[in-house]
Formats: C-alpha cells, sequence, structure tokens
C-alpha cells in the first residue's frame, strides 16, 4: 500500500529548507500532535489486554486494593495456578468415554478448544477450498443458484438458526456426540468458500487447461494446481476459521452437556458464574490464558488478517 | 424400465454424458452444500415454522400469530429493541469516527510506523468478547475497578457501573466504544491509500485548504467505505450478546436486555422455543433489510 501524504504540495520541502529553525519546528508540530494523538487513542484501545495480564500476574493480596498497582509489582504465577485448582479436576473425554484421562479441567477446556478449533480448520480448509474451486472456474447446472444461496446466507444472523438447530441436534441426537455437535453446524460457514471463489477466479486458466490436456485427473487438477497456488487465500481461511472456533461462545455454550466437554470460552464463563466469579486475580489469570493464542496467532500471521478483511470488503 | 430407456437411447446417452461432464463439479461442491443444507438451510426454514408454533421437546402445535401477538404486546421485547437501538447507533457512530479519523492520521506516516499502529489497533479484535467482557467487568467493579479509582484520584464519588439501572447499558456501550475497530482502521486506511494524489494536486493549484480537500475529495471518494462498515458494524451492533450476558445478564431490572439476550432467555431459560424463533425472525428482518441497503448502496462504484 503507498503512503500518499495527504496534502502534501510539491515544492513543500524546497520552502521547508529556507525556513528558520523555529519556523521548521512549528511546521513539524502538527506531526508530533497526530503522533501524540494516536498513542493516546493506541494506548486507551489496548488498555484492556494490558490491564488483564496486569491482574493475572498480579498477587492476589493486590488486586484487591487502592490505588491498584498499575505495572504488575512482585509479579506471579499464583492466580494461574489458583485459576487452574479452582476450575476442578475432570476426564479428558477425546479418545471416547471408555479411555477418560483424568487431569485438570482448565487443561481440558484448553485441550477442548484447540483441537475442534484446528480440526474444524483444516475441515474447512479443504471443503471451502473444493466449493471455492468449484465456483470459481467451473460451469455446471445449478452453479449459479448455489452461489446466490451462499451469497443469501451470508446475511443471516446466527440466532435465527439457534433455537431450530438445537432441536435438530437433540431430536437425531447428535448432542450425545458433543464434539461433533459443536463441530458440525459451524462447518456449514460459507465465508470461507466466498473468499476462495474470490481468490482462485483471478488464477489463470492455462496452467489447469495444460494438465487436462497432459491427461490430469480433476482431482490431480485441484490438488495439484489449484491447492499450491492458493496458499496465501488458504492461510487467510485457516486462520479466520481457527479464530471463530476459538472465539465461540453461544452455541457451544448450548449445546456442551457438562464440564468435561467445555472449551476454554464457556469454561471461563462458567468459573465467573461459580463461587470464584468475584476473583478477578483468577478471572483474568483463565481469560489471558484464553487470550494468549489468538494474540500469537495475530502475531505471527498478521498480513493475513489484513488481506481476509479486504477480501471479506469486495462482496456485495 | 429397460424398455423406456432403449426407447430414447438419446436421452440416456445425453443422461451420461451431463453425469460424466459434470460428475467431478459436483462431488467438489457436494460436502459444503450438504452441510450448507443440512444446518443453514433446514434451521431457516424451520425457523419460519416455529415462528407459528408451539413447540417443546415433545413436538409443535399450531398457534398462528400468537407469538408475534405476545411479543408484540410485551413491554421486554420493545425495551430489549430500545436498548439494541440506542447500543447499535451509538457503536456504529463511534466506531466509523473513530476508525476514519485513526486512519486519517495514520495515512501521512512512514510505512513501517503505519503497520505498527494497524497492529496495536487491530489487536483487541482479535480477542474473543468472553474475554474481553471478563476485563470490563473488572474495570468497571465498583470497589476495586479501575475506573472508580480514577474518578477518586480527581475527586469524583464512585459509579455504579454496571448496578445502577440508568448507567448500565451506557457502561457497555463506552467499553464497545472504547476498543478502536481493527477493521475500520485497515479498510479506511486501505481506501485513503487507492485515492490518486492528482486529486489533492489539482486541489492545491486551486488554493483549497487542508479542511476543503478533506470534506471534499477524501470524504466523499470513502462513501462505498463509509456505507459498508455502516452496515456490518449495524449487523454487529444489532447481534449484541456475550458481551451483555457475561456483563449483566440483561440486569439490573432488565435495563441491559438486548434482542438476542431476549431471544436467548426466552429459548434456553423460558423453553418457549416458538416465540424464541418469532423474536430471531424479527431480528433477522432487521438485518435483512440492513444487508438490502448495503447491496442497494454499495454496487454503485464511485469514479475517481
Amino acid at each position: 500500500m503507498a503512503s500518499t501524504a495527504v496534502g502534501g504540495s510539491p515544492g513543500g520541502a524546497a520552502r521547508q529548507r529556507r525556513m528558520s529553525p523555529w519556523r521548521r519546528m512549528w511546521m513539524r508540530l502538527p506531526r508530533l500532535v497526530v503522533y501524540a494523538l494516536l498513542t493516546l487513542v493506541a494506548v486507551v484501545s489496548l488498555f484492556p489486554l494490558y490491564w488483564m495480564f496486569n491482574t493475572a500476574f498480579t498477587p492476589a493480596s493486590s488486586t484487591v486494593k487502592l490505588p491498584p498497582d498499575l505495572i504488575p509489582v512482585n509479579a506471579t504465577l499464583n492466580n494461574f495456578r489458583g485459576v487452574i485448582s479452582a476450575a476442578g479436576r475432570g476426564r479428558l473425554l477425546l479418545f471416547g468415554a471408555e479411555h477418560p484421562i483424568p487431569m485438570p479441567s482448565f487443561v481440558i477446556w484448553f485441550i477442548n478448544s484447540a483441537l475442534i478449533a484446528v480440526f474444524s480448520a483444516g475441515v474447512h480448509l479443504l471443503f471451502d477450498s473444493m466449493a471455492g474451486y468449484a465456483f470459481a472456474k467451473r460451469k455446471f447446472p445449478g452453479s449459479n443458484l448455489f452461489f446466490w444461496m451462499i451469497l443469501a446466507a451470508l446475511m443471516i444472523p446466527g440466532q435465527v438458526t439457534l433455537v431450530p438447530l438445537y432441536l435438530f441436534v437433540s431430536r437425531v441426537k447428535l448432542n450425545t456426540m458433543p464434539y461433533a455437535a459443536v463441530i458440525l453446524p459451524g462447518l456449514a460457514d460459507v465465508v470461507g468458500i466466498f473468499m476462495l471463489k474470490q481468490f482462485i477466479q483471478t488464477l489463470p486458466s492455462e496452467l489447469e487447461e495444460a494438465a487436462r490436456i497432459d491427461g490430469a485427473s480433476e482431482w490431480a487438477i485441484y490438488q495439484r494446481i489449484i491447492i499450491p497456488l492458493s496458499a496465501p487465500a488458504l492461510a487467510v481461511t485457516a486462520i479466520f476459521a481457527f479464530q471463530r472456533y476459538w472465539n465461540a461462545f453461544v452455541w457451544p455454550l448450548i449445546v456442551l452437556p457438562r464440564s468435561d466437554y467445555y472449551t476454554l470460552q464457556v469454561g471461563l464463563s462458567f468459573i465467573h458464574t461459580s463461587e470464584f466469579g468475584l476473583n478477578y486475580g483468577y478471572l483474568l489469570a483463565g481469560a489471558s490464558m484464553a487470550a494468549i493464542p489468538m494474540i500469537v496467532v495475530f502475531f505471527a500471521f498478521q498480513r493475513y488478517f489484513m488481506q481476509g478483511l479486504r477480501i471479506g470488503a469486495l462482496k456485495g | 424400465m429397460d424398455r423406456t430407456i432403449a426407447a430414447h437411447p438419446g436421452v440416456l446417452r445425453q443422461l451420461v454424458r451431463a453425469w460424466n461432464r459434470y460428475k467431478w463439479s459436483y462431488f467438489f461442491i457436494a460436502p459444503s452444500m450438504l452441510l450448507f443444507g443440512i444446518f443453514i438451510v433446514y434451521p431457516v426454514l424451520q425457523a419460519f415454522v416455529y415462528a407459528f408454533q408451539k413447540v417443546d421437546l415433545r413436538g409443535a402445535t399450531w398457534v398462528g400469530l400468537k407469538n408475534l401477538q405476545d411479543i408484540v404486546n410485551s413491554e421486554l421485547f420493545w425495551a430489549a429493541m430500545r436498548h439494541t437501538v440506542v447500543y447499535a447507533v451509538c457503536v456504529v457512530g463511534a466506531w466509523i469516527t473513530t476508525s476514519l479519523l485513526v486512519a486519517a492520521l495514520i495515512q501521512p506516516l512512514p510505512n513501517s510506523i503505519q503497520s505498527l499502529f494497524r497492529a496495536a489497533f487491530y489487536l483487541p479484535n482479535v480477542i474473543s468478547i468472553v474475554v474481553i467482557a471478563l476485563i470490563w467487568l473488572w474495570i468497571f467493579d465498583p470497589d476495586y475497578g479501575f475506573f472508580n479509582w480514577l474518578l477518586g484520584v480527581v475527586g469524583i464519588p464512585r459509579v455504579l457501573w454496571l448496578q445502577d439501572p440508568d448507567i448500565a447499558l451506557w457502561s457497555i456501550v463506552l467499553s464497545t466504544v472504547l476498543i478502536v475497530p481493527g477493521s475500520g482502521v485497515v479498510l479506511y486506511s486501505a481506501a485513503i491509500g487507492a485515492i490518486p494524489r492528482e486529486l489533492y494536486e489539482a486541489a492545491d493549484v486551486e488554493g483549497a485548504s487542508p479542511l476543503q480537500k478533506w470534506l471534499h475529495i477524501t470524504i466523499p471518494l470513502l462513501k462505498p467505505t463509509t456505507l459498508y462498515l455502516m452496515v456490518i458494524y449495524t449487523i454487529a451492533g444489532f447481534q449484541i450478546f456475550e458481551r451483555v450476558y457475561i456483563m449483566t445478564a440483561g440486569g439490573p431490572i432488565n435495563a441491559t436486555t438486548t434482542i438476542v439476550q431476549l431471544i436467548y432467555q426466552t429459548g434456553f431459560s423460558d423453553f418457549n422455543y416458538g416465540r424464541a424463533s418469532a423474536e430471531a425472525l424479527i431480528l433477522f428482518a432487521i438485518i435483512a433489510a440492513f444487508s438490502f441497503v448495503q447491496f442497494r448502496f454499495l454496487s454503485t462504484d464511485v469514479e475517481y
């Protein structure tokens, strides 16, 4: 992205050189004001996150005192230990209820969240890229109809399907398999298909056609040509899907039957309503552990977040 | 069967040819479309049916427009609607303003500093609302919260941010608008970067002031971005739930109940599934109206 100096006039630099140092400083002032303003807004915006970490690392005795410590004096991990023991112990049921692995509930929630998010992001990659490829490069009867249905679905708020979905999941007994019940409905999300379709249709068709003439199978064309060329868009899709599942709250809250199946977000709201709900040191240590994976993902894949936004904004 | 096919060999051959030609396309879309049909299309259609039924886990009976009548006659629904509209209007206004200002201020800075600021503004937006809401609960704590401490320092008596029915909704608005929306900053700053410099140079020749250039070049050319953001933020505003659920659960005395909080209560505390579906459809209608606006106005592209 080009940085355009908005309002900068040609010859301004030359004029500046002829100025007295005082006058030059006066001209620079707006730039200083800009930096000060931006920094102020950024500090306000980042303050809640900072305050979470600050409280999480502050000893319990210091969270409930005035004035509050603005930086963690005597930083400690006690709140982290505290919240893990406050959540109690449970059994990891991921490998089936016949082989439960006993461990602290908080760790179970973390593992549940991580595996649900990673698994779902992976399935999204496969299904969305297949559909995105078909819609971008192939003409078939019904392709427009299906694609318009997808576009229409983008504006359906999730709350509309919440109750019918819950009743459906109970009726077909899908809720007896909590992991499937929490993952499957989310896989129907169509944003990824839309993003990948937008990206794949910008790829040149010559490679595909050459491969087809050479007798490559349709699957091979998808797997060996489309997939490698779409790597950046696939990264965006995977990251957005991971974020959506990691941060998901309402559906897991409704459909997950008990603590052993909770995700981290549901677990946090559970601690919040428990007897430890007013122990903010504990709560925010738990919240930090829920936030850190997303922060790491953000810094590792920052540019994909920005790209994804712009692909999404092209719809309409 | 055999005879029919034998009678129309051409039709069969055409079908086989069509199948061979299109089978891979259908194979590629099959998994997504199957999930889409089961978990989106079917429940949406079902919601339209449930809205006119009395539904519990045993079954459903038709009640006509009773659910809608109950909703329209319920004071809580209108209160929830009012809270949601107030929240959405404040949040959209504040988010559009701050992200536009921040994007404009960022623009003249060197590229590396620009991306540093963009990252800083985007970071809080990747964190789950549950986490954000828990943090605000602590900042708003009446006794040891950061805000009341800050007020105490400048000699203002403490405020019951989330416990006072007259203030709670505004506190939830405040907790939302104090975090700059990263998406708005990123999209505005891309849009400002795409405005051709010649326009500003032409304005310089005419002797336009920076404010004039801002009002007559920048703002009009950002209209598509502004509209897009207004629509997605309005939709997000109307869907506010987690923040309320964690911070106040709709209280005190329903002072912060929003539409989605109401849908959740109706469906999953009162187990009145029919009425919850009807409430969800009303939300759907509002959001569909806004999406329509988006499709209507955004497709007209601005020309430079």
